[in-house]
C-alpha cells in the first residue's frame, strides 16, 4: 500500500510535538497525492498514543511493538521501522529532526539505500509527485531546493518548530495496524546502560517555544541566575553562547550555535551575546529576537527585532518584574 | 589499535556562502577552507587514543577535491601517521549516501579497530554520513559523543551521547563508528616539527577504479538527492531600538512591546 508516512516520536509516553507539526503539513501533500497519510509509532508499548496521532490526520497508524524496543536504539528501531517500510512500501516517509529523529532516518536511508534530506524548513511535491523539501545549509548562509532520484520511499526530516501545527480533531479514530517487531536484543548490538538527565522536566532548547540566553557578558555562573528567573516567568530556558560554555559556565547541552544546537523559539532574548556568525547560525530564524547589550555597536543588533542597548544587569531584573506584572493582569 | 579517521574539508565558520548567478552551484570564490569543525574533535579523539594505548596507527580518510589535500596533511601535521584521499572528479557532486559508500569502499580494504568521524559537516549540515558508512561496513553507530572510553580488553568502549534533556551513557562493541562533537575534548594545534614530519607522511590517492565502483555509483550520477536551487534566506532586518532614558524604563517598554507588538509572551 502507497502512503505518506510520518514516524511518530515519542518520549515519556507523549508523542513529540514536531510528529503534530509536519501531520499536519503532511496531511496536505497526502490529499494532493490522493494516498493516505498513516503515522508509526515504535515502541515496546505505544497504542496509547495513537489517538493523539489520528487526531492530527493520520488516517492509520502503524504500532510497531516488542519489548526490547522499550528504549531507542539505534539498530533496533532501525531493523523495525526498515521491516514494516519494505513490506509495506510508503512512497515518502517523514521524520522530525530531533536527535533521534536524525539519527533514526540517516541509518534507515543507509540501510535501504534511500534518499533522505536532513533538517528541512518546508515539504511539497514536484509535479510528478515526487517530495521535493527546502533546507538550510551552511548553517542557514544559504537555502536548498532538494528533489529525489526515481525511488521510494523519499526521505526527509523536518525541524521542530517551523510548521505550523492544526487543531487537533479528537472525534477522528484512525485503522490500528499492530505489528510485531521481528527485534532482537542481538539485533541491537549495544546497550543503553544510563540515561543522565540535565534538564529536568524543562523541554529541550531545540524544542523550547522561549529561550533566555547568555554570553560572555553575563561575567560569571552566579550571575545565569537573573536569567533563570526571566526564564521561569516567561515559561522559558536559559541557553548561552560558546563563550559562555568554553569559559565554564554554563553546560556544554546549552550552547546555541553553529557547533552548538540549532533552535527555532518563538522569542530568542540574548543578553551580553555579541553576535558573532557562528551563534547567529544557531539562532538567526528564531522568529523573534531581542538583543539586550550595552554595546550600540554589537553585530546582534542588526538582526534583533528589538534591541537594549544597556546594562543588561540593570535591565534584565526589571525585564523580569514587568513581565511577571503583563502575565498576571 | 589501528584508529580511521574520516574528515571532510568544509568552508570556514567565518566564510561568506552566496550561490552562483543562476543559482545551482556555491560559489567558493576566495573562500578560506578548514577542516569540518567536529571532525577536529574526532582527529584529536583518535590521537589521544593512540598515545593512551602506546601503539597504533591513525589513518585519515577523505573524500574531496584535490584542495582537501591542504586539510589532510593539517591533521597529519596534528599527529595522524598516514592518509588515504579519495581524490577523483567522480566522487565528487554527490550525496551523503554516495559519500559514504565510496568511503565505506575504500575502509573495506583496511585495517581497523575503530572509526572516528565528526557527528556532522558543517557545510550540507546532513548528519548522515556517518551513519550510512556504519549501515554499510554492518558496524554499530552512535553519533554525537561526549565522551570515550575504551575497555581494559579493548574490544568495547563506553561513550556518553548528547540527547535531548540530557546524556546516554552506552556500551558500544567494537569496531564502531562513533561521531564526535563539541565537548569530547579540546582540539590541539599542528607543532612546527609536527608540520616538517607531516610532509614525509604517506598520503594516497585513491581513484574510483580502486574502490571498484562505477561512475553511475558515486558522485552525482549515483547520488539520491541532489540540489536544484540554491537561494538566499531572507534578510533579518535590523528593528527597533527600544527607548528610555533610563535601564528601568526601557526594560518596561520591551516588556509592553513583546507583549503587543510582537504578541511574544
Ligand atoms: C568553529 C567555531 C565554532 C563556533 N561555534 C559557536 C557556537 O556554536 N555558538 C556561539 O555562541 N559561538 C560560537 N563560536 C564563537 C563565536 O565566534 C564567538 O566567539 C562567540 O559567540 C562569542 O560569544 P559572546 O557573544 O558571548 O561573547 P563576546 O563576543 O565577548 O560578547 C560579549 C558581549 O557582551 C556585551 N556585554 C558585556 N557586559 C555587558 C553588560 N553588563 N550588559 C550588556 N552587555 C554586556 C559586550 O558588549 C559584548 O557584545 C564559534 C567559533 C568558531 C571559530
Amino acid at each position: 500500500m502507497a502512503g505518506i508516512w510520518v514516524y511518530a516520536e515519542h518520549k515519556d509516553g507523549k508523542v513529540k510535538k514536531v510528529a503534530f507539526e509536519i501531520l499536519t503539513e503532511a496531511k496536505k501533500l497526502a490529499e494532493k497525492k490522493g494516498e493516505p497519510l498513516c503515522g508509526v509509532l515504535i515502541g515496546s508499548d505505544v497504542e496509547g498514543m495513537v489517538p493523539s496521532v489520528g487526531a492530527y490526520g493520520a488516517e492509520k497508524v502503524y504500532c510497531v511493538e516488542t519489548e526490547c524496543l522499550d528504549k531507542y536504539t539505534t539498530n533496533g528501531f532501525t531493523k523495525a521501522l526498515c521491516d514494516l517500510i519494505e513490506q509495506e512500501k510508503p512512497t515518502i516517509v517523514l521524520f522530525g529532526a530531533s536527535v533521534n529523529g536524525k539519527d533514526l532516518s540517516a541509518r534507515v536511508a543507509g540501510k535501504l539505500g534511500l534518499g533522505l534530506a536532513t533538517d528541512c524548513t518546508g515539504i511539497d511535491l514536484d509535479d510528478a509527485g515526487k517530495l521535493q523539501v527546502h533546507r538550510p545549509m551552511f548553517a542557514g548562509k544559504v537555502y536548498a531546493d532538494v528533489t529525489f532520484a526515481d525511488k521510494t520511499p523519499q526521505m526527509a526530516s523536518v525541524r521542530p518548530n517551523v510548521l505550523p501545527v492544526a487543531e487537533p480533531d479528537e472525534s477522528r479514530t484512525p485503522e490500528v495496524a499492530k505489528v510485531v517487531a521481528d527485534v532482537k536484543p542481538e539485533d541491537i548490538g549495544l546497550e543503553v546502560t544510563e540515561v543522565i538527565k540535565t534538564g529536568g522536566e524543562k523541554p529541550d532548547l531545540t524544542e523550547a517555544e522561549i529561550i533566555v540566553s547568555g554570553g560572555r557578558g553575563m561575567k560569571g555562573p552566579e550571575n545565569y541566575q537573573i536569567l533563570e528567573e526571566l526564564a521561569d516567568v516567561l515559561d522559558g530556558i536559559v541557553g548561552a553562547s560558546r563563550a559562555a560554555v568554553d569559559a565554564g559556565w554554563r553546560a556544554q547541552s546549552d550552547q546555541v550555535g553553529q557547533s552548538g544546537k540549532v533552535v527555532t523559539p518563538n522569542l530568542y532574548i540574548a543578553c551580553g551575546i555579541s553576535g558573532a556568525i557562528q551563534h547567529l547560525a544557531g539562532m538567526g530564524t528564531s522568529k523573534v529576537i531581542v538583543a539586550i547589550n550595552k554595546d550600540p555597536e554589537a553585530p546582534i543588533f542588526k538582526k534583533a527585532d528589538y534591541g537594549v542597548v544597556d546594562d543588561l544587569f540593570k535591565v534584565v531584573p526589571v525585564l523580569t518584574e514587568e513581565c511577571k506584572k503583563l502575565k498576571a493582569e | 589499535m589501528e584508529i580511521i579517521v574520516c574528515l571532510k574539508q568544509v568552508p570556514d565558520t567565518e566564510a561568506e556562502i552566496r550561490p552562483t548567478s543562476d543559482n545551482t552551484e556555491i560559489n567558493y570564490e576566495g573562500i578560506k577552507f578548514v577542516i569540518n569543525v567536529y571532525d577536529e574533535y574526532a582527529v584529536e579523539e583518535a590521537l589521544r587514543l593512540k598515545e593512551k594505548v602506546g601503539e597504533g596507527t591513525v589513518t585519515i580518510v577523505t573524500l574531496g577535491p584535490e584542495r582537501a589535500v591542504e586539510s589532510i596533511r593539517t591533521a597529519l601535521a596534528m599527529g595522524a601517521d598516514k592518509a588515504v584521499h579519495l581524490d577523483d572528479p567522480a566522487f565528487l557532486e554527490g550525496d551523503p549516501y554516495t559519500t559514504a559508500k565510496a568511503l565505506a569502499k575504500a575502509i573495506e580494504g583496511m585495517n581497523y579497530d575503530l572509526i572516528f568521524c565528526g557527528m556532522r559537516a558543517i557545510d550540507d549540515d546532513s548528519f548522515q554520513v556517518g551513519h550510512i558508512l556504519a549501515e554499510l561496513l554492518g558496524l554499530p553507530s552512535v553519533m554525537g559523543i561526549l565522551k570515550f572510553e575504551l575497555s581494559d580488553d579493548k574490544k568495547k568502549a563506553t561513550v556518553h551521547r548528547q540527547v535531548e534533556g540530557g546524556t546516554e551513557v552506552l556500551e558500544v562493541p567494537l569496531p564502531a563508528v562513533l561521531g564526535a562533537t563539541k565537548g569530547l575534548n579540546e582540539p590541539r594545534y599542528p607543532s612546527l616539527p609536527g608540520i616538517m614530519k607531516a610532509k614525509k607522511k604517506e598520503l594516497k590517492p585513491v581513484k574510483l577504479g580502486d574502490v571498484g565502483l562505477s561512475e553511475d555509483q558515486v558522485g552525482k550520477q549515483g547520488a539520491l538527492t541532489q540540489v536544484v536551487k540554491f537561494s538566499l534566506p531572507p534578510v533579518r532586518q535590523a528593528g527597533k531600538i527600544i527607548e528610555g532614558e533610563t535601564p528601568e524604563e526601557k526594560a518596561a517598554n520591551l516588556a509592553k512591546l513583546l507583549r503587543e507588538e510582537a504578541k511574544a509572551i
